[in-house]
């Protein structure tokens, strides 16, 4: 979903930069809680993994083709504030060294693909990890649907934008409708990838899965005491 | 049995994994990713405002859409690309987080 120069006017482009280096700023604060010596490490290596993955275009038919966008993942796996941070790098690399994504449009890609993707797909796994069983297996699936309800959401957005600041003449119930449609499909794929990578991590150190942690402190909190008296 | 939770797989071989699955991604994988346009882009065509677009301002870049300058060979030149990227990544994203991060005082890690 990387935006190109063009799609969206100049004061649209400005206001969602301002938005995106707002958001980071406060991301780089954020992540200082989420961050350690081996979180650190951990979250260069996730960045680095949503690249690598983003260039795999999987086909979703009809001549169209989605990637991961990642912001889910990275949530889950190194923290929402830490996640704005991984997905902004990776955009950022993109659009400077790739051609992929807009100069003029890196604030709005930020704010679809770290921002919007990040808040939504974290939201929604918190909710769920609430809700459901206190168990590490529950993990994985809640992250995936984070991860799912996220890249429509982020074609939401998009369309809101381009309602505001759009170049082109078009009719906004199309674009949303279209929109919404192939974003939701691509959102399966989205949900695959995550629940696979972060499936993954789990089965070898579910400490590390920022998400589990939560779920961790309270299983040995539960098991811990009955231990003790037998 | 939280204490003794069997064994322990070192940080090391985990970061290990990632960088290796990320760098076979981007290496080999890329290849045979669909070439078919994006979400964004095929809604753009049919809606019809693909053509609103502009030339990107490092079209001309070394590495611009995922291809090498001077490397002929297809595989070859995307593969770099997608290993030098996924590098840069994990540089920037990983030295960004390391300048972010709380300094332990006393660390007590394993490894």
């Amino acid at each position: 979903m990387h935006v190109p120069d063009g799609f969206l006017d100049a004061p649209t482009s400005i206001a969602t930069g301002a938005v995106a280096v707002v958001a980071v700023g406060v991301a780089l604060r954020g992540a200082r809680r989420e961050l350690d010596d081996k979180t650190a490490p951990l979250a260069g290596l996730v960045a680095a993994f949503i690249f690598a993955t983003q260039m795999i275009n999987f086909p979703v038919g009809a001549g169209t083709s989605g990637h991961l966008m990642g912001g889910a993942l990275a949530a889950v796996l190194v923290g929402p504030w830490t996640g704005v941070l991984c997905v902004s790098v990776v955009l950022i690399v993109q659009s400077l060294l790739f051609a992929d994504g807009g100069i003029t449009a890196l604030g709005t890609n930020i704010l679809l693909m770290a921002v919007t993707t990040v808040v939504v797909g974290w939201v929604v796994t918190r909710v769920l990890l609430k809700v459901l069983p206190k168990r590490v297996g529950m993990v994985a699936p809640a992250a995936a649907v984070g991860a799912f309800v996220s890249v429509p959401a982020a074609a939401l957005v998009f369309t809101g934008l381009y309602a505001i600041g759009g170049t082109a003449d078009i009719s906004l119930t199309t674009l949303a409708t279209a929109m919404l449609g192939w974003h939701t499909v691509i959102g399966l794929g989205e949900a695959a990838i995550t629940f696979l990578a972060v499936g993954a991590i789990l089965s070898v150190r579910p400490d590390l899965v920022y998400a589990a942690r939560d779920v961790i402190a309270e299983r040995d909190l539960v098991i811990k005491p009955k231990e003790s008296v037998a | 049995m939280s204490t003794a939770s069997k064994r322990t797989v070192p940080f090391t071989w985990v970061a290990v994994g990632i960088a290796v699955v990320a760098l076979l991604l981007a290496g080999v994988v890329s290849y045979y990713a669909s070439a078919h346009p994006d979400g964004l882009e095929y809604v753009a065509g049919k809606t019809g405002f693909l053509d609103s677009a502009s030339e990107h301002g490092a079209a001309d870049g070394p590495l611009a859409d995922y291809g090498t300058k001077g490397v002929d060979n297809e595989r070859l030149s995307g593969g770099l690309a997608g290993v030098i990227g996924t590098v840069v990544v994990l540089l920037a994203a990983g030295g960004l987080a390391m300048v972010v991060r709380r300094r332990s005082s006393s660390s007590s890690d394993e490894a």
